[in-house]
């Protein structure tokens, strides 16, 4: 049917898929900058491939203790973090994103900087599919509900948004328990994919690549998110014949995309106001 | 063994000292994680390198052409990577300044190659004893020069004019403006600085640790980031502070808690600092304007 390559490729752009939209909750609709979201998705590989390792649990309810991993500790993390704002959150997301890796470089019970093997290959194509499509619809019916609104408000203005009423801190751990949920679905699919876990492939340029998605898709967009995990996963693929070069073109398309498309490909354009969004360079450009 | 500690403390603290200088210089007045910092830390080491093993220079003139080719670069990378973004948001800012963190990474990789590469010692081995502690000379130098430009630096933000038009620029940049100051000149003098204390903090580094690998910017870099946000962002004196604060921070925590989660104590001071102290130990807090 389709050879072992292009399988390959398929569940990565799949994997990949809910990693970004899972961080477009976070980053696109509700404007929290996360740079660890890798880390999520290392709680939810490493939980899920031990509980199938220890208890030899089904795959699905391994998978689903991964996630639910995950969240418990979006949501530890995300009660004290959530409070900083923007860059802040940014290099408190990143720092626990790196307690997170050396964490596990150093537990016994994850096999340290060798890192985990012999997990089940469990993952196929069929499971990853039913995945993304489950994110996707549950992640899209959260946008359009009261809560996603939320979400929506907080992004736009967090200030006027407690005002009318909205507890921000409740909805900004939630969106972190609910983003980190599907990174560790998503990373209990890598696990069982992979069937080799180590610490150092969930380092902060993992979480970096997934930001990328998210920003070069477009933020807030559903479809965005699809699409820039797609790309991202391929164009590495293409450029596997100028293999010394690939991240070198990686780094400078990200800077050339900046310069011409900031919002991404399918995104709108950015609106002031928002602290994170908002303009970088605050004043009315003088003549000079 | 305490005051042992805390030597080695302070001399892996002055090196992140410098490079947190680099963060919260570009901070201040862009208000932007200069993501490529770390970058420029590893290009400096390696210009000092090149220049004392290939081209036999002496190591102070090597010191200080790796410094002025730093600030070279960093008046580069700012020009275009940063500034065609003054008009989009700080999102697309932040993304650039990564991309062109991982674009100079790997160019280095594909240049030198990914072996660690031996910097030669340009001083002798000598190691002085007294009864409390062990310190060799290059440990004696790399806090001496570490310590005296720290002091240069300060003097020229405080004493020059450039450096009061910096200050003014990192208080409100239209105002600045509007007093005659070319802000796209201080933007280009504050980058060149930064980037020459960090391109110095890699030379140091090099020759402290006798190694030089492209990939050598990141964890320091990140470092960097961390003891310039301890300090306070945007904050001179807080830089100088936050480094110091942990790189004794970290000796002691690899020596009295665990050496392996050595780099976590990093992420965990930084994290504690900013749940109690969101504006940094230096800093001053903003009130939020509706």
């Amino acid at each position: 049917m389709i050879g072992p390559y292009y399988l390959q490729l398929l569940i990565l752009i799949g994997i990949n898929t809910i990693m970004a939209t899972s961080l477009n909750l976070i980053l696109g609709y509700t404007g929290q900058l996360s740079i660890g979201h890798a880390a999520f998705m290392s709680l939810g590989a490493y939980g899920s491939a031990l509980v199938t390792l220890h208890f030899g649990f089904p795959f699905l309810v391994s998978l689903l203790c991964g996630a639910l991993f995950a969240a418990f500790f979006g949501i530890i993390i995300g009660l004290p973090t959530l409070r900083l704002k923007g860059d802040y959150l940014a290099i408190a997301t990143l720092g626990l994103g790196e307690i997170v890796r050396i964490v596990f470089l150093n537990l016994e019970l994850t096999g340290g900087a060798v890192g985990l093997r012999g997990i089940p290959k469990k993952t196929t194509l069929l499971w990853v599919v039913l995945a993304v499509l489950f994110t996707v619809f549950i992640l899209s019916r959260i946008i359009r509900s009261r809560i996603g609104r939320a979400f929506i408000a907080i992004r736009e203005d967090e200030t006027a948004a407690d005002s009318m009423g909205i507890n921000s801190t409740y909805y900004k751990t939630l969106c972190f328990g609910v983003g980190a949920f599907f990174a560790g679905l998503g990373g209990g699919l890598f696990a069982h994919y992979m069937r080799y876990l180590n610490p150092n492939s969930f380092g902060f340029m993992r979480s970096i690549e997934h930001l990328c998605m998210v920003v070069l898709g477009g933020l807030g967009n559903m479809w965005g998110a699809f699409i820039g995990a797609t790309i991202l996963t391929v164009t590495p693929e293409l450029l596997r014949t100028v293999a010394d070069l690939r991240l070198l073109i990686y780094g400078a398309v990200l800077v050339l995309m900046m310069r011409v498309r900031p919002q991404g490909l399918l995104g709108q354009p950015l609106r002031n106001g928002i602290p994170l969004l908002g303009r970088f360079f605050q004043q009315a450009r003088p003549k000079l | 063994m305490f005051i042992q500690q805390l030597i080695n403390g302070l001399i892996l603290g002055s090196t992140y000292a410098l490079i947190a200088l680099g963060y919260t210089m570009v901070y201040g007045i862009i208000e932007l994680i200069n993501f490529a910092h770390g970058e420029i830390y590893m290009f400096g080491a390696f210009v000092g390198l090149i220049l004392v093993t290939v081209f036999k220079v002496p190591f102070i003139l090597a010191f200080l052409l790796a410094m002025a080719a730093g600030a070279l670069l960093g008046i580069t990378v700012e020009y275009l990577a940063y500034r065609p973004l003054r008009q989009s948001s700080r999102l697309a800012a932040l993304i650039s300044a990564i991309g062109a963190s991982i674009f100079l990474s790997n160019l280095a990789l594909l240049i030198m190659g990914a072996q660690p590469y031996t910097f030669p010692s340009p001083f002798d081995a000598t190691v002085y004893r007294t009864s409390l502690f062990v310190i060799s000379k290059v440990e004696i130098i790399v806090l001496a020069s570490s310590i005296l430009l720290m002091i240069a630096l300060t003097l020229f933000v405080q004493r020059t004019k450039v450096g009061k038009a910096m200050r003014a620029t990192a208080q409100d940049k239209d105002t600045a403006s509007l007093m005659g100051i070319n802000i796209n000149r201080i933007i280009t003098i504050t980058f060149a600085i930064g980037s020459a204390l960090g391109a110095a903090a890699g030379v140091m580094v090099g020759v402290y640790f006798r190694t030089v690998t492209p990939t050598m910017g990141l964890m320091p870099g990140l470092k960097g980031f961390v003891a310039a946000v301890i300090g306070g962002i945007g904050n001179i004196p807080g830089a100088m502070f936050g480094g110091i604060a942990l790189g004794i921070a970290e000796v002691m925590g690899a020596a009295y808690i665990s050496s392996q989660y050595r780099d976590a104590v990093a992420f965990a001071l930084l994290i504690i600092v900013l749940l109690l102290k969101p504006s940094g130990l230096l800093g001053r807090t903003a009130q939020e304007k509706v």
